[in-house]
């Protein structure tokens, strides 16, 4: 009797845990499924239903394809998709190429060096905005191709940093046997360290892509051509031109929203564990 | 093994180069410029000492901002890091749906500021004065549109942003008590809340330095959210430091003056990182 007694009673505790799990999972994707279900809506829906379901005359799926247009979408999102690719493919390289030395040649130079990296993470973004932005207009940088390495620059010093500390923990008996093989310095970093880098390497490459992905402050600086922005940096304006027209707004937002969404979906393990390495680092 | 100095600086010489080029440079111009009347827009600039300082001391853009920042800072290390807290507590327990709760809570944390900022200003706008109307709270009207609903947004929105993101980091925490230490204390006939008090918070430790210490240097930077939950409004009450540096130089074209603040910036956030590194190494020797 008793044990039944106590088995009743960590089913009733599990029941709470529940319902507890169900009230806050809904308190946190409310935001974004009420913004979904708005974003179905017309205008005049909006007006009226702002909480109800959409349906009827109050439903509306020219939203998404007026935001499409307006955002110029097809063309922003590839403009996101190549910079976050492309720098953060060109961080990874950098990054791990110095980290390597800096952890193999024990110097009081490569010392201080790192030290120079990893002592720069603490300078905000705003104290080198200005002069960065003056004289990327005198070596005509004010591009894509400025922007990227731009993120090269600002990305590095954290990716050594974590790069380092990887390192730092593989032993170096490898690397000494290939030498006497007869590896040169190219082909000992690309063939022996590099492929037991994997697990660093992911964790990196999820924080840049992250960061630079959602990055707005950067871009709106660098990009001067509507050609070449960014999502944020479309949304930015799209919200100025459309602030009250929450139809268009809400389903602009939505399909800025839902890349992330299946991004994470689908890498949500490194995901998690690579951003917490990146926070405890 | 022969290691060659040439190789050294081969394999450094990309980073360095780059990391030189867009952070040491432009960060000793900018310590240039904040001594001078560099407007933005000429080339000639005029050497002026201590003067920028002056001004942002006067300031009263920038001093309340300042205050309004660290006010700030202040609720959200508390309710970031109690609800992280709770949340971890949670979901480490043994119940269905459990793994799914954790991806739901972090998921905040990889949306962009920026459209965070645009939908919860739905929300604070729409949603809350339809919820406001249909049951009659007179609260839910008028959000963002007054200096302490412009707060409270902003601090709502960060705490829905942030806590997952500390969620994770206490769950990572929680996991290294050991099983044994728990049953011990258990055997020992601990309660829940002996338990919770005694046992699991001095073992939390470390985790919450961490957790503060983000939460604080989190919201001294914040700005993409800033910008597009309340752009500072109304009447610059809710500008962060971050956007009235912003403001200074783009909206008033006055880049000597919002340099000289981003130097302080630079040592306030600065002194937090480092005490942050200091609290947080002392911790390590300890354990």
């Amino acid at each position: 009797m008793e044990y039944s007694g106590m088995r009743q009673r960590r089913h009733t505790h599990e029941a709470i845990l529940i319902v507890i799990g169900i009230l806050l999972g809904l308190i946190f994707l409310f935001p974004i499924l009420i913004l979904a279900l708005n974003s179905f809506k017309s205008q005049k829906g909006i007006f009226l239903d702002i909480l109800g379901f959409p349906a009827g005359e109050f439903f509306s799926a020219t939203n998404y394809t007026r935001a499409f247009e307006l955002l110029n979408y097809v063309q922003s999102f590839l403009n996101s998709l190549l910079i976050t690719v492309t720098s953060t493919f060109l961080i990874l390289l950098v990054s791990s190429m110095a980290a390597w030395v800096l952890v193999r040649y024990k110097t009081k130079m490569s010392t201080a060096i790192f030290i120079f990296f990893a002592a720069s993470m603490l300078v905000p973004f705003q104290c080198v905005m200005l002069p960065l932005v003056r004289f990327s207009f005198t070596l005509h940088l004010l591009n894509r191709f400025g922007l990227i390495l731009m993120y090269i620059g600002f990305g590095c010093s954290m990716s050594i940093v974590m790069f380092h500390g990887f390192i730092k923990n593989i032993p170096e008996e490898l690397e000494e046997a290939a030498t006497l093989d007869g590896c040169n310095a190219l082909q000992l970093f690309f063939i022996i360290v590099v492929p037991m880098l994997r697990t660093i390497m992911i964790t990196v490459a999820i924080i840049n892509v992250m960061w630079i992905w959602n990055d707005f402050l950067l871009p709106s600086l660098i990009i001067n051509k509507p050609g070449w922005q960014t999502l944020p940096l479309k949304i930015y304006l799209f919200f100025g031109q459309f602030s009250k027209r929450w139809d268009l707004a809400s389903a602009g937002l939505m399909l800025c929203i839902i890349p992330i969404v299946i991004f994470y979906l689908s890498c949500q393990k490194y995901i998690v564990s690579g951003i917490t390495e990146g926070a405890i680092k | 093994m022969q290691k060659s100095k040439t190789r050294f600086w081969l394999f450094l010489f990309p980073a360095l180069f780059f990391f030189c080029l867009v952070v040491i440079i432009p960060t000793i111009m900018g310590f240039y410029y904040a001594f001078t009347d560099w407007n933005g827009i000429s080339d000639r600039v005029k050497f002026t000492g201590w003067k920028n300082f002056q001004i942002i001391f006067r300031d009263p853009t920038f001093l309340h901002s300042f205050g309004f920042t660290a006010v700030f800072a202040f609720f959200a290390v508390i309710l970031v890091n109690l609800v992280a807290f709770f949340l971890a507590l949670l979901v480490t327990r043994k119940f269905p749906g459990a793994t799914a709760l954790r991806g739901i809570f972090f998921m905040p944390n990889l949306i962009g500021g920026l459209l965070l900022g645009f939908t919860w200003q739905f929300i604070f706008t729409s949603i809350f004065s339809a919820i406001g109307e249909a049951t009659g709270q007179k609260f839910l009207k008028g959000w963002l549109s007054t200096p302490e609903t412009g707060f409270w947004g902003l601090l709502i929105l960060t705490v829905w942003q942030l806590s997952g993101y500390m969620m994770i980091i206490y769950i990572a925490q929680l996991e290294q008590i050991s099983d044994s230490v728990r049953e011990a204390a258990l055997m020992d006939g601990a309660n829940g809340r002996q338990m919770l008090v005694h046992i699991i918070l001095p073992l939390m430790m470390p985790a919450f330095t961490i957790g503060l210490f983000m939460t604080i240097s989190n919201s001294f930077k914040m700005f993409d959210q800033n910008l597009a939950l309340t752009d500072g409004g109304p009447y610059r009450s809710t500008e962060m430091l971050a956007l009235n540096i912003y403001q200074s130089a783009f909206a008033e074209n006055h880049f000597g003056v919002a340099q000289a603040k981003a130097i302080i910036f630079l040592i306030v956030v600065a002194a937090i990182g480092i005490t942050q590194l200091i609290l947080t190494k002392r911790k390590e020797v300890e354990m």
